[in-house]
């Protein structure tokens, strides 16, 4: 508290002076071309008693996350810092961002000059596609693995990127024990070869190492306590065409979610996409094997992750597809292809209709990674004896498994083919019709004792607009499953004011539960104020228990029954 | 609770001291990438003197795609008219950014189109959500700023680029 109050006084004084001396002083002083901007965010939750709808009871009865980031630049200077505050944090946030109720967990301070940036403090950092290292912020769902150390940047010629950089990552209110240290270079070959700079050809060639230090504890394994990893990555691109692929390695690294195996991991991720105007095509493969990459051997859940595994499924966005079964990567193991298609038909022609039609169908398979265990057939068992650190005669080596990348196995982690049908009928009326099947492994996924979910999902969207002010957006969602909930319906109308006011209500319906007393309504209102960059947004009703994800990263929120209020803005 | 208060009361002093400089803010130079691989600087953008939208938006966020294809419809008499440039920053990550280009096209935009996987030109500009859109006067200054999208909002935006355009004040 005492740290806030010295920061609050100190950024008021700050804010003071620069008010007062820009306005003195016009010649050009210490302050002079200072600027000062950031932006806050604030979520509330209240709860009430709800038990049908299985909504944990709260003590405090309310939950409040709120943060605020500002940032300082001038000339080749910036410096920032985000206070953070969690009384207590909102309900499936982790416990443990509740144990500090403020703070600043980050702050950092950043020069630049002629091709060189160093920062020192905290930051955030990806290389190529982040399979091999990628810190990063996504605040609605609690994660937060910034380094807190040195990251210089420099660029010595054109076209040549280099990237260093030495940290512990955040862990909550803490740092992580391990020390990661890692390097990466970027060659853009069209900007550093002058022959090659008006090719049709793109080529850029990229490559990283990263090496984790974490003392080797008492465990009885003699556990390594640096672990290196690398990555390649290049980039192909050719009129229409773009190919780019990058191959990730870790060295052994035993873990507590790998069953603390010697095994070394492997990722390989590639993408190949087609484009011109009104199509558009892309394919993308992905194979990993134990490629949980963690600045902690002994981490869990979103924690403390030096890499970042994409997902290679589509980012839904209508609720029922969205948030019941979201697919998530393994990182332990899993091989997966995706393809997405966009077409747009003419307007102006006989099935495009006057103002023209978007199609847009997705395809997505993910199953196992084969595996060859040492020691027995059943994963379980083969998995309790490597817990009990049972020596085996088989498997020496204590690698586990044996596999390689092209080896698919039988388990469907996930299906889902999906289309969606876009068009604007008149002037004032556009529709939207969208159907997904869905397979969804929820053993797997969220530990359910069920085979694996089959689900079929239809939606259909329309808009309206009256005059150029007023709007109606409205919702109608089905799901049927014979699995886990069973069959579920969402409505959803919206009337919108432009630019002010947005006024919601939606109600989903779990009428197809196998159990009658959850066959449970989830009514909601919310009214939401915009003006310019200031969001308010109150609300009211049941919240359902689901998967909610950003970027393909997903947290688990609990069934709520209350009130909801949102401000944010940026300055 | 009193923190709260605390946290709330600096968000809000700041926030109203320092709108009025909004005006001579210039769009921070940060190192993204093109839809080709190739990297870009963000303090590059410019218009010869005519207005620029910067728009964040995701293949994900369905009042991004809203907004964008609304405006699309009728860009090209946006730019007629203003010389306006539109540039969309897709903050996709890994997931979904090699997605991204076949979307721009499969949609037929004519904006120029970056991608900020990581979120460091997002969090340059202080962005929370999108969609978030920015309006850049000919000099280069950041001088309006407005988040989520909502059917109409495309008329208030271009009433303000056709203000900028003829050289008048939008504050």
């Amino acid at each position: 508290m005492k740290q806030l109050q010295l920061l609050s006084s100190t950024f008021l004084l700050v804010f003071l002076c620069t008010q007062t001396l820009t306005a003195q002083d016009e010649g050009g002083g210490l302050l002079d071309g200072l600027q000062i901007h950031g932006n806050f965010d604030v979520y509330g939750q209240q709860y009430n008693k709800d038990s049908i709808i299985g909504a944990p009871v709260v003590p405090q009865k309310s939950g409040i996350n709120a943060f605020t980031n500002l940032i300082a630049t001038k000339g080749k200077f910036t410096a920032g810092v985000r206070i953070e505050s969690y009384l207590p944090p909102v309900q499936g946030f982790d416990v443990r961002y509740g144990n500090q109720p403020i703070g600043v967990p980050f702050r950092y301070a950043t020069f630049k000059q002629d091709g060189l940036e160093v920062t020192a403090g905290n930051f955030y950092e990806q290389f190529g596609n982040g399979l091999i290292l990628r810190a990063y912020e996504e605040r609605a769902l609690g994660i937060d693995n910034a380094f807190d150390g040195i990251r210089v940047k420099y660029s010595p010629y054109k076209g040549v990127y280099l990237k260093g950089l030495v940290g512990n990552q955040r862990y909550y209110w803490q740092k992580s024990d391990g020390i990661v240290r890692a390097f990466d270079s970027e060659f853009q070959l069209n900007e550093l070869i002058s022959q090659l700079e008006t090719r049709a050809l793109r080529i850029s060639l990229g490559g990283s190492v990263v090496s984790k230090f974490q003392a080797g504890g008492t465990s009885s394994l003699k556990l390594p306590e640096n672990v290196a990893g690398g990555a390649g990555r290049f980039q192909l691109n050719w009129k229409d065409f773009g190919l780019m692929g990058e191959y990730a390695y870790k060295a052994n690294d035993p873990t507590k979610s790998n069953h603390y195996i010697y095994k070394e991991g492997q990722g390989l991720f590639m993408s190949a996409t087609y484009s011109r105007k009104g199509f558009g095509v892309n394919i993308s493969a992905k194979s990993i094997d134990n490629m949980e990459f963690r600045s902690d051997r002994e981490a869990g859940l979103n924690d403390l992750f030096i890499n970042y595994l994409p997902a290679l499924t589509r980012q839904h966005t209508y609720n029922l597809a969205a948030t019941l079964y979201p697919y998530a990567t393994q990182p332990n193991g899993e091989v997966g292809i995706q393809g997405d298609l966009i077409y747009k038909i003419k307007r102006g022609s006989k099935i495009g209709g006057k103002y023209g039609t978007t199609i847009q169908i997705n395809v997505s398979l993910i199953n196992a990674l084969k595996r060859d265990y040492y020691t027995s057939e059943n994963i379980d068992t083969a998995n309790a004896l490597l817990d009990q650190q049972v020596y085996l005669d088989a498997d020496p080596g204590r690698k586990g498994y044996k596999t390689n990348l092209l080896n698919i196995g039988d388990s469907v982690y996930y299906r889902d083919f999906n289309i969606e049908i876009d068009r604007k009928f008149t002037k004032h009326f556009k529709l939207k019709a969208t159907y997904a099947f869905q397979e969804y492994n929820i053993a797997l996924i969220q530990n359910k004792v069920s085979d694996n979910v089959v689900a079929h999902i239809g939606v259909v969207e329309g808009l309206h607009t009256f005059g150029k002010k007023h709007s109606i957006r409205w919702e109608a969602q089905t799901l049927f499953t014979d699995q886990d909930q069973g069959d579920w319906i969402f409505g959803l109308i919206e009337y919108g004011y432009s630019p002010h006011w947005i006024v919601t209500i939606l109600n989903q319906y779990n009428y197809g539960n196998k159990v009658e007393d959850l066959r449970v309504n989830y009514p909601t209102a919310q009214v939401t104020y915009i003006q310019n960059a200031l969001r308010m947004s109150i609300g009211y009703g049941r919240q359902r228990a689901g998967i909610f994800c950003v970027g393909g990263v997903c947290r688990n929120v609990p069934a709520a029954n209350g009130l909801t209020v949102a401000i944010t803005s940026s300055f | 609770m009193r923190q709260v208060f605390t946290l709330l009361a600096i968000a809000l002093i700041a926030s109203t001291t320092l709108q009025a400089q909004d005006g001579g803010r210039k769009i921070p130079a940060v190192e993204i990438k093109a839809l080709n691989g190739a990297s870009f600087n963000t303090g590059s953008i410019e218009n010869d003197g005519n207005p620029i939208i910067i728009s964040f938006w995701a293949t994900w966020c369905s009042p991004c795609k809203r907004e964008l294809n609304t405006i699309a419809e009728d860009f090209v008499d946006w730019q007629d008219e203003t010389g306006v440039k539109l540039v969309a920053i897709s903050i996709d990550d890994a997931r979904n950014m090699h997605k991204v280009k076949p979307y721009v096209d499969g949609q037929s935009w004519e904006y120029e189109v970056y991608l900020d996987p990581n979120a460091d030109f997002k969090r340059a500009m202080n962005v929370n959500n999108v969609p978030h859109t920015f309006l850049i006067d000919g000099d280069g200054n950041i001088v309006w700023q407005h988040n989520s999208y909502q059917p109409g909002d495309e008329h208030e935006l271009y009433e303000l680029v056709e203000k900028l355009a003829a050289g008048e004040s939008i504050n």
